[in-house]
């Protein structure tokens, strides 16, 4: 390319930034600016300055609740992810190339598939005639038909299954960049297995593992597809309550405030986690 | 009669020059290489000649037109790049052949320009293959091809061996020198190999820190460099610290003890000398020399490389390995060459 | 599998059970002879399969979405190629803001993307339009397409452009014969990640389509929020099952951990 090294990337990447000013930053400001606006039941949303909708989703009671569980299910689902995504990945890379590329499909395929049907899957399965319920009833294992619906427990299990992907590609992509010889030599100089794992493989994996939590907690606190279809109406998370504010209460500005709330929370999650490990991890992986 | 012209070429990064005021005069037909170490700012003065990098300041002349007020698309050079740069996604013709379309050259002579072009690099019936599925050298070949079927006003080559082994390499520098001179295209090569620009330049341009140090035929450079870095870069070279002193009505240059007349009269005082390995000889005690000891001895087939220990420090000595015995390691050997052996650069550190 | 010992493959199994069998039960519900929702333990039925005939509904959100989604990634990849292309090749001031831009969608939830553009749309008039989807859609999966061009264009060598110029061709022969070329694997991987990507997004979809004009997934979520019934199953079997021939496509094309990795094969 011989255009003007100055005027060439403006150019280049100008339509896309004229998009993007237009699109992604008009509608935020409006929204921000929406969230100081006033609202009544029967005058609707009136441009008038106030801070209530801010001091009502911070004081009350109500909405403490309904962030508390948001935050309660994001960090479960997290851990859980790391639990079971990490030696998955793990045993995913150390099997023949032939039967990797079969289990990735199994394991991250599923990202292809619609949330709402893979949600579903679990609705089926939940309810009181669902399978799980009908296998623990079957067994022995309860007296009651068990009911995962509208439980916390089972929005944190479908969010799990949807989520769990990110978890295991991110862990593997650490994983593959690692040298084996690394692995090799260590088992050279004596160690066990198991010691290799903790000692060589851990420590060089665990960027891999926070960048992946990181993914996964952001969409699980974000999530609304598995919550709203799980959890119901009882069972009300950040988005989901977002949800209800603009399209049954109606109450725009509220709903606004709600996810200027959730945006900027998770943004300053985001960014600065992702500080921490680069900054952390800096000298180690360039 | 000159063909091409840099005057006073510069190219500054910030405050950094990369080239810094380079004059240079090629005739028509002419092999230059343009020399040095990495950073010297041998590729950006290709680069600028190509039109890839924008000069600072200057002029490029060629024949008689301002190079840089013509497109690089326009300036017609054929150019061969350290990584080759073939077009992966087409064909060994169709990547010889861009040039030619670009040039709306029309289809048939365009084929038998290419065949012709392929068949002058060895590559006959390699046509239809892909580049990925070539050896390096023979890309190489694609490579020289592209930029000679276009009939180039210069041709540049930018590193284009470097990335073949010892043996290929050779080779391909003996077939790039005969192509060059069947078609006598002008050519600059960019090489930090001292062996390659001498094998096959008419002229060598040796760089240092984007200025030129000296600009000479390739055994007039070896012998004479007109500098240290000069010395140091063309082969291996002894460094040595001296002195010149009276010695009745004529000077001599007093290196340990071992003395040398001096032709040059303005001398005086610490000067520093350099000897090249070759030209020191092994001798026997009572000749005048330099006393040492062998610390260590390497085969190194057609040569015998020594690491000598002398009160004027290492030196190294090389010997053509012709049959006859030679010291061994732990060894007192005398050494010592002769005046037209010596170069008595000024003063100071080299 | 050598390498992995017999706990290890015990753990993967019942790890591969979890992650199939939500899957496994939607397509084996939507089986069902019977009206209400049951595994199909009397033989197997294509009844809800044939009934999906019946709600027209579901047969155009799914035609909506595919157009949504073809036209959204198509001129989002319009947009990323030469913004990856100013992004690795020029260093220029506020590149690296401009790149952070360009992948926020990535980082801002979708209710809050879909919250902004119900605000905004309200504000222009485009509520409830197919253009409103087609524009908020664009902005979903920019980032996708623009990652994997870009991982495309940081690895091409800029000396095969300079070869082509050398050789008399101008900007635009250079982009046509070369440059574009070299960098397709990428824009066909960024397109079809875009395409997957538009085609399964819901949340954000949900605040901005209307009752005439919504996706597949929505009409989907929405009729689930009502009631479950073997219907459902049905349409997110078929659904299911087409996602899983088009993995199988782009798992042989492109090799599906590269796709999601974020780097194209070269």
């Amino acid at each position: 390319m011989t255009a003007n090294p100055k005027l060439a990337p403006l150019l280049l990447s100008g339509p896309a930034l004229l998009v993007f000013i237009g699109l992604v930053i008009a509608p935020l400001v409006m929204t921000a600016l929406l969230s100081f606006y006033d609202w009544g039941q029967y005058k609707g949303i009136v441009a008038e300055f106030t801070v209530k909708n801010w001091h009502e989703v911070l004081v009350d009671d109500y909405y403490y609740e309904i962030f508390g569980r948001t935050l309660r299910i994001a960090l479960f689902v997290t851990l859980i992810a790391v639990l079971i995504g990490v030696p998955e990945a793990y045993i995913l890379n150390r099997m023949t190339p032939r039967w990797r590329g079969v289990f990735l499909l199994v394991v991250i395929g599923p990202l292809l598939i619609s949330v709402v049907a893979r949600t579903l899957g679990w609705a089926l399965l939940f309810g009181s005639t669902g399978l799980i319920g009908q296998a623990l009833l079957t067994l022995g294992l309860t007296r009651e038909p068990v009911d995962l619906m509208f439980t916390e427990t089972g929005v944190i299990i479908a969010l799990t299954h949807v989520l769990v992907p990110f978890m295991v590609l991110a862990v593997l992509a650490a994983l593959q960049r690692l040298n084996s010889d690394v692995e090799n030599a260590a088992m050279s100089l004596g160690a066990p297995a198991f010691t290799v794992w903790r000692r060589v493989v851990l420590p060089q994996i665990i960027p891999g593992v926070l960048s992946g939590s990181v993914i996964v907690f952001a969409l699980a606190a974000s999530a609304f597809a598995t919550p709203a279809i799980i959890g119901g109406r009882r069972l009300k998370v950040a988005a989901t309550l977002a949800y209800d504010e603009f399209l049954n209460t109606l109450n725009w500005p509220l709903g606004a405030a709600i996810a200027m709330i959730l945006l900027v929370a998770l943004i300053a999650i985001i960014v600065g986690s992702n500080r921490l490990i680069e900054r952390r991890y800096a000298q180690v992986f360039e | 009669m000159s063909y091409l012209a840099l005057e006073r070429l510069t190219k500054a990064y910030g405050s950094v020059l990369a080239v810094d005021a380079l004059d240079l005069t090629v005739v028509r037909g002419e092999f230059i290489s343009l020399l040095g170490p990495s950073g010297c700012g041998k590729t950006t003065t290709l680069q600028m000649i190509a039109g890839f990098v924008e000069p600072t300041s200057g002029r490029a002349m060629l024949d008689g037109t301002d190079l840089f007020g013509v497109r690089p698309n326009k300036r017609g050079l054929g150019v061969v790049f350290q990584s080759y740069a073939l077009f992966p996604h087409v064909t060994v013709a169709e990547n010889v052949a861009f040039g030619l379309e670009m040039r709306g050259v029309p289809r048939a002579e365009r084929e038998q320009r290419v065949k012709q072009t392929l068949d002058l690099v060895g590559l006959t019936g390699m046509a239809d293959r892909y580049p990925r599925r070539m050896s390096g050298g023979q890309q190489q070949r694609v490579a020289l091809a592209r930029a000679l079927v276009i009939q180039p006003a210069i041709l540049l080559l930018d590193e284009p061996l470097s990335n073949l082994d010892a043996k290929l390499r050779e080779e391909m520098q003996t077939e790039l020198r005969t192509i060059q001179r069947s078609v006598g295209t002008t050519t600059i090569l960019v090489t930090h190999d001292q062996g390659e620009a001498m094998a096959l330049s008419d002229r060598i341009v040796i760089m240092n820190k984007g200025r030129v140090e000296q600009i000479a035929r390739p055994d007039e450079a070896y012998a004479r460099p007109a500098s240290a870095f000069v010395a140091n870069f063309l082969g291996k070279t002894n460094v040595l610290s001296a002195k010149v002193v009276n010695e009745g009505n004529r000077q001599v240059v007093d290196m340990a003890g071992f003395r040398l007349p001096v032709p040059n009269r303005s001398l005086s005082g610490a000067v520093t000398v350099t000897v090249r390995p070759e030209r020191i000889a092994f001798v026997d005690d009572p000749a005048p020399g330099v006393q040492g000891r062998v610390h260590t001895r390497v085969f190194q087939g057609t040569h015998w490389l020594f690491h000598i220990e002398t009160e004027l420090g290492a030196l190294i000595v090389l010997r053509q390995n012709d049959g006859v015995a030679v010291p061994s390691e732990g060894e007192n050997v005398r050494l010592a060459w002769g005046e037209n052996d010596l170069l008595i650069a000024t003063s100071g550190a080299m | 599998m050598s390498r992995n010992g017999p706990l290890a493959l015990a753990f993967h199994a019942i790890f591969v059970v979890f992650i199939l069998a939500p899957i496994v039960v939607v397509c084996a519900v939507a089986f069902t002879p019977e009206s209400y929702l049951s595994l199909p333990t009397k033989g197997f039925s294509l009844r809800w399969f044939k009934a999906i005939w019946n709600y027209p509904e579901f047969l155009r959100a799914f035609r909506d979405s595919l157009w949504l989604a073809a036209l959204s990634s198509t001129i989002a990849i319009g947009l990323a190629v030469p913004a990856a292309l100013a992004i690795a090749r020029y260093r220029f001031l506020g590149r690296e803001a401009i790149t952070a831009l360009f992948l926020s969608p990535l980082m801002i939830p979708h209710v809050v993307l879909g919250i902004a553009f119900l605000r905004f749309f309200s504000q222009i008039g485009l509520s409830g339009s197919f253009l409103g989807l087609i524009l908020s859609h664009i902005i979903v999966v920019l980032p996708f397409a623009l990652r994997l061009v870009l991982a495309a264009s940081y690895g091409i060598d800029q000396r095969i452009e300079h070869a082509a110029i050398s050789l008399g061709a101008n900007s635009f022969v250079t982009f046509r014969r070369v440059t574009l070329p070299l960098i397709m694997p990428g824009v066909v991987s960024g397109w079809v990640l875009a395409f997957i990507n538009s085609f399964d997004e819901v949340t954000m979809t949900v605040f901005i389509a209307s009752p005439s004009t919504t996706t597949l997934p929505v009409r989907l979520f929405l009729y689930i929020q009502d009631n479950i019934d073997p219907l459902v199953s049905s349409v997110s079997a078929s659904l299911i099952l087409m996602t899983a021939v088009v993995m199988i496509v782009l798992d042989r094309l492109f090799g599906l951990d590269r796709l999601f990795l974020g780097s194209a094969k070269s």
